[in-house]
């Protein structure tokens, strides 16, 4: 009798206001809004944004637009160009950072200590302001107006280091490692055929944040990309609006285009994104 | 416990330790410098050696194509005394408040929404708002400009519904200033959001039931339990803010299409890393832009450390 009686208010404890709902759908509601209306604008026309009352509803007009995007500037380069750039950080971040974490988490050498604190000390450092060598130093390079320019400076990254440094010390048991040390592996092969694998999900998840960080970039690519052909989704979006009379419905179209690839890539990464930023965040 | 475990083994260790010493070939040895040789020759040549640079440059008047002369600090003082800077700084702290304050509270309360045990369609109310995270401030602006036009937005003509007259977001100061913060918070509410989930969800469930259990609603749980725990997380938040807020460029930019380099014509809303890339990319005035990027390097770092210094009293003071 007891036990009914503790379950009924259980029950009771654990029940979800409606409010709750109420308040959580506007939230959804305020993010997904204006992507919304992004399209909504993009799939009619200009004379869509002007009207009043609004139109919600999508229209057909989406091609033709897209079109006039492809045709206006050099727009699928743009997306291959913000590709190459984004999968290179991506992938360059994941490996480069889960070899240096590796090292710092499992290896021991002289200085390991006072380097890794080098590396956390960077974290804190805004190298960012330092725009005006960075594009010197390319400029010195020759790389101003290229895509490496873009690439090299963003393959490894402080917290990239420390994340994996986390990862691998907490996922990658010592004995492991010492049974294949004692079978003759070196730390090369230890790392690519012991740790590396186990830690994949989180290098992944690295390297996905990577990815929409550098696809969405903005500052360092428009200093240093020059001519269209070279210039990257978000580029070409600015370059969109820079005619005398700016096309709304142009501009749209070209933001939506640059963003549709991060839409389908994130319904199907999504949520191991989402547990990856939340396993990232140190609690409590 | 774990301390008694590990001694012992300690102890045992040295001799297979040095043994394996002896087999370790110079290659092994150099192995762990050149794993994390990539990270430190990036940053060292992209990251350091520029930021360095920036203090050298900003005591020249230096042209990218012409001469640079040694002028001292001159580019300072001519700094301190330009209104100019002071309207950009200004501008910078006044959007960073705008941004952080109702960030950090909206996502507060969204967490601890989301943090009910039952909750049902949990992971697609955190997917979605994540959404705003992955689309870019560009293609943001171009949405945001257009909700906030004088004549044909979707915000005025909500103004308009209730009696309220239009408003010029993109020409007034405080318009542009809170559109710009408006993009922020809408960028990355859901993002920090699932960081204070993530603190919460750390904590333990008995504490909230017990805390029902005698009869604490949402609201006195919520400062009670919800408030003290996530301390860390929320310093750390404030922080990272900071350090982004100060820099922020690329939504100011984007905004004032007429005079896009200083944020409209008034300079209403230029920030100071957007007054830097005037004066550098746009005038190319390198040394003048150097020494805001120093100043604002200056900044950047003294408000880090004043935060890092007010976390840990407060943690001391309250134990």
């Amino acid at each position: 009798m007891t036990t009914v009686g503790q379950s009924v208010r259980h029950r009771k404890l654990d029940r979800v206001p409606w409010w709750v709902y109420v308040l959580l759908a506007v939230a959804v509601l305020v993010a997904v809004f204006p992507l919304y209306w992004m399209f909504v604008v993009a799939s009619n026309d200009s004379a869509t944004a002007y009207k009043m009352p609004p139109r919600l509803t999508p229209g057909g007009n989406l091609f033709h637009l897209a079109g006039l995007v492809f045709s206006t500037v050099p727009f699928i380069r743009s997306l291959i160009n913000s590709a190459i750039v984004a999968v290179a950080i991506g992938v360059g971040q994941g490996v480069l950072c889960a070899l240096a974490g590796f090292a710092f988490a499992k290896l021991r050498f002289p200085g390991r200590n006072t380097l890794f604190l080098i590396v956390v000390l960077t974290m804190t450092v805004p190298t960012q302001l330092a725009v005006i060598p960075q594009y010197m130093i390319m400029s010195k390079l020759g790389w101003v107006d290229t895509l490496q320019a873009l690439i090299v400076p963003g393959l490894a990254s402080a917290f990239g280091i420390f994340w994996m440094r986390q990862h691998i010390a907490s996922t990658v048991s010592d004995e492991l490692l010492q049974a294949a040390r004692i079978d003759g592996a070196g730390s090369w092969q230890i790392f690519w055929q012991i740790a590396f694998p186990l830690v994949r999900p989180a290098a992944f998840v690295l390297g996905l944040l990577g990815f929409v960080t550098s696809w969405n970039d903005f500052l360092w690519p428009f200093i240093i990309l020059k001519s269209p052909e070279k210039y990257t989704a978000q580029i070409a979006i600015k370059a969109l609006q820079n005619s005398y009379v700016v096309d709304l419905g142009l501009a749209m179209a070209g933001s939506f285009l640059a963003t549709v690839p991060l839409l389908v890539l994130f319904a199907f990464v999504g949520r191991r994104l989402v547990t990856g930023i939340m396993d990232g965040a140190f609690k409590g | 416990m774990t301390t008694s475990l590990t001694a012992p083994r300690a102890s045992a260790r040295p001799p297979v330790e040095s043994r394996r010493k002896v087999r370790e070939s110079l290659g092994e040895r150099v192995a762990p410098y050149a794993y994390v040789a990539p990270f430190f020759l990036i940053f060292g040549i992209f990251g350091l050696f520029p930021l360095l640079f920036t203090f050298y440059v900003a005591l020249f008047d230096w042209n990218p194509v012409a001469a640079h002369t040694f002028v001292g600090f001159d580019n300072f003082s001519r700094l301190f005394d330009d209104p100019r800077f002071w309207n950009a700084l200004w501008n910078t702290i006044s959007i960073w408040i705008l941004s952080t304050v109702p960030q950090l509270l909206i996502a507060l309360g969204l967490a601890h929404l989301l943090n009910h045990a039952r909750l049902r369609l949990a992971t697609l109310f955190r997917m979605s708002m994540l959404v705003p995270y992955i689309t870019s401030v560009a293609a943001t602006t171009v949405v945001f400009a257009q909700l906030f036009d004088r004549d044909y937005g979707l915000l005025n003509w909500l103004l308009h519904l209730v009696g309220a007259g239009p408003v010029d977001f993109v020409q007034s100061t405080w318009g542009s200033q809170i559109m710009i913060a408006t993009m922020v918070i809408w960028r990355w509410t859901g993002y920090t959001t699932l960081l204070y989930l993530a603190s919460l969800q750390a904590i333990s469930r008995d504490i909230y039931e017990a805390a029902s259990v005698d009869g604490a609603g949402s609201w006195k749980q919520f400062r009670h339990i919800t408030i003290p725990s996530l301390r860390p997380v929320i310093v750390f938040t404030i922080v990272t803010s900071t350090i982004g807020g100060l820099q922020i460029f690329t939504e100011p930019l984007l905004v004032s299409r007429s005079a896009p380099m200083t944020c409209g014509p008034v300079r209403q809303c230029q920030t100071l890393t957007l007054f830097l890339f005037e004066q550098g990319f746009g005038q190319f005035k390198f040394g003048y832009g150097a020494a805001i990027g120093v100043t604002l390097f200056v900044l950047v770092v003294a408000f880090a450390l004043l935060n890092f210094l007010l976390s840990t009293r407060i943690r001391r003071e309250k134990p």
